[in-house]
């Protein structure tokens, strides 16, 4: 990265993670409500790890994924927001007709996703280490579970930017909410793939990348060092952001419009 | 030092522009902006604005000011025609062009959640300036904006004023040639509007920089331009000097209300002797005066002759919104409010960018 190119996504990056800090009300509740979620889950659906060929023996091991995967989505609605006002208001004129690089824009506002999804992924693992979750993958599992959280909350991040980008309204962005929500219940977050009794549930859940997203990171807390999940997890993850990245930067470059 | 409170009244022009920064000013030729659905914002304008000069670019709402600031600025490419800004042409050179020039536009774009300090060291970032630079300068800005002991407070503590200023101290962080302002005092006091006139000035006068400066208020482009254009339904309707776009208009009108209504027409009638009836309040009776201000006491006389009574007498030099009614038939004033109506007024305020 050329030292312009460094400064302008370093200066993006710090308003990006000044702006998420400073707006409690958006943050608190990606932090407390996967939390609440996940009691709720585990409250209801604790019996699950009776099942025969359940994975492990405590369903909140096996439930403890999923919130990561909620976490990132408040990221995307959140990220996909902030941008959006930025469209809204003019902001993105004024960074404009500065000589800032399109790239910058959208390093530096995913920059406040991976604060974000840090303190997130930090939190939901401090939570699950104090309810009795002890991850398979050891010490060392800890890292690569925050940084595949972080991964997937870019990746979905980076949707939230293409959304933006290309509907230029906040609250188109959040009506996508409910919809990516759906994705997250069509997925194996629940019951293992092969648990599932209902053929179309257990169709769509396959086909979901999401069910591989939240198994890469399962994998880790119930499993261990499963080498084929964290390739699929990895993967799909570092492909969706690749590819709405993409988008987002496509998009951009239409609404910078610059001549 | 710009701060609310600064002495009003007339400012200096940019006219006795000690040493100016730029060389080419801006010239635009046959600039077409065209919007979904055939709606021609901006309909085959040609200007100069010279070097040094304050420029006036006066229109109701919806007459296509803003469409076209954001295709000088590079923002929208034009549909048709060429401009050139700081010598570069908009279309080709869009970086030259945004490296030579400052704006502030219409919507005071900042983030609410930023402080004015935190604006600025963006900006100067964003402008890859060096590190003890982006200090300096977000120093010295804070200070000429008047808001270094606001620096670190959140923006969305500002007043409408504080943040116009702001707007104008982002403008100015590269220390550019040429300085868009779109609108830059509407909704502001009468006190920081006059901060931001004499600033404006200030930075014509003595600094030498080219002003674009979009205005639906009269009294700020007669006050701070050294030249006004004129638009009306994306076309200019009128240029020149506000002092020589009045005296095409000459002749003063004057206005008369009569205390009984129903005298209305009688009034009329011995104003038509005098001169010819032009759009005037609804209560009154207007004429453009044949023989100047030295007939006003031959009008009084006449109505006095008549019996008429009058509640109201009023002669009217000319003002640009004269200029405006004779040119477009309409008052300033009456054209914002049709604009408001039309359906496609939208497309002035915010215009929508291409998409790639």
């Amino acid at each position: 990265m050329t030292r312009p190119l460094a400064l302008q996504v370093g200066s993006l990056a710090r308003r990006s993670v000044v702006r998420t800090l400073r707006q409690p009300v958006n943050v608190v509740p990606s932090f407390l409500f996967p939390l609440i979620l996940l009691a709720v889950n585990v409250g209801g659906l604790g019996a699950a790890e009776r099942l025969p060929g359940f994975p492990t023996d405590s369903y909140l091991d096996f439930a403890l994924a999923f919130t990561f995967m909620q976490g990132a989505l408040f990221a995307t609605t959140n990220a996909g927001t902030d941008l959006a006002r930025d469209i809204q208001t003019g902001f993105l004129n004024r960074l404009a007709l500065t000589p800032m690089r399109s790239a910058a824009l959208l390093l530096g506002q995913l920059a406040g996703i991976v604060a974000l999804a840090l303190i997130q992924a930090t939190l939901y693992l401090a939570v699950g280490l104090v309810a009795g979750v002890r991850p398979e993958s050891g010490v060392a599992g800890l890292f690569v579970v925050v940084f595949l959280a972080v991964l997937v909350a870019l990746a979905f991040g980076a949707i939230g930017a293409f959304l933006a980008l290309r509907t230029g309204t906040g609250e188109a962005v959040q009506a996508m909410f409910p919809l990516l929500f759906v994705f997250l219940f069509l997925s194996s977050m629940n019951l293992p793939r092969n648990l599932i009794e209902i053929d179309w549930f257990r169709i769509v859940a396959t086909i979901n990348p999401v069910s591989y997203l939240i198994e890469g990171i399962r994998s880790l807390i119930i499993t261990g060092w499963d080498a084929q999940a964290l390739a699929l997890g990895f993967g799909l993850a570092l492909a969706i952001g690749a590819v709405a990245l993409a988008a987002a930067s496509v998009w951009l470059q239409g609404r910078l419009a610059r001549s | 030092m710009l701060v609310a409170g600064a002495p009003p009244g007339r400012v200096p022009r940019g006219a006795y522009a000690r040493g100016v920064r730029d060389e080419h000013g801006i010239q635009a030729e046959g600039l077409v902006r065209e919007f979904k659905g055939g709606i021609r914002a901006v309909d085959g304008i040609r200007l100069e604005v010279r070097p040094g000069e304050i420029y006036g670019f006066l229109g109701p709402n919806g007459a296509g000011k803003s469409t076209t600031v954001h295709m000088l600025t590079t923002l929208l490419p034009p549909t048709a025609g060429t401009a050139c800004v700081a010598g570069f042409d908009v279309a080709r050179d869009g970086a030259k062009v945004r490296a030579a020039i400052g704006a502030a536009l219409q919507e005071a774009a900042l983030d609410p959640l930023l402080t004015g300090r935190e604006h600025l060291r963006l900006q100067t970032a964003l402008h890859g300036m060096p590190k003890a630079e982006r200090r300096e300068r977000t120093e010295a800005l804070l200070e000429r904006v008047g808001l270094t002991q606001a620096a670190d407070r959140k923006v969305r503590t500002y007043s409408g004023g504080m943040k116009r200023r702001l707007d104008l101290a982002l403008a100015l962080v590269h220390e550019p040639s040429i300085l868009f302002l779109d609108e830059p005092t509407t909704g502001l006091d009468p006190q920081s509007r006059n901060a931001l006139w004499s600033e404006v000035a200030r930075l014509s006068g003595d600094e030498g920089v080219t002003v674009f400066l979009t205005t639906q208020y009269l009294e700020e482009a007669d006050v701070l331009a050294d030249r006004v254009g004129i638009i009306d339904h994306g076309r200019i309707v009128a240029e020149g000097t506000p002092g020589a776009l009045k005296a095409e208009i000459g002749r003063p009108s004057v206005e008369a209300v009569p205390c009984n209504s129903s005298e209305r027409a009688a009034v009329a009638e011995v104003l038509r002797r005098f001169g010819r009836p032009v759009p005037g309040s609804p209560k009154g009776v207007t004429v453009r005066l044949d023989g100047g201000e030295e007939a006003l006491a031959d009008v009084v006389r006449a109505l006095e002759t008549e019996g008429l009574h009058l509640d109201h007498l009023q002669l009217h030099s000319p003002t640009l919104d004269d200029v405006f009614l004779a040119k477009t038939g309409r008052s300033l004033e009456g054209a914002a409010e049709e604009a408001e109506s039309r359906p496609d007024a939208e497309s002035e305020g915010e215009p929508e960018p291409l998409r790639a």
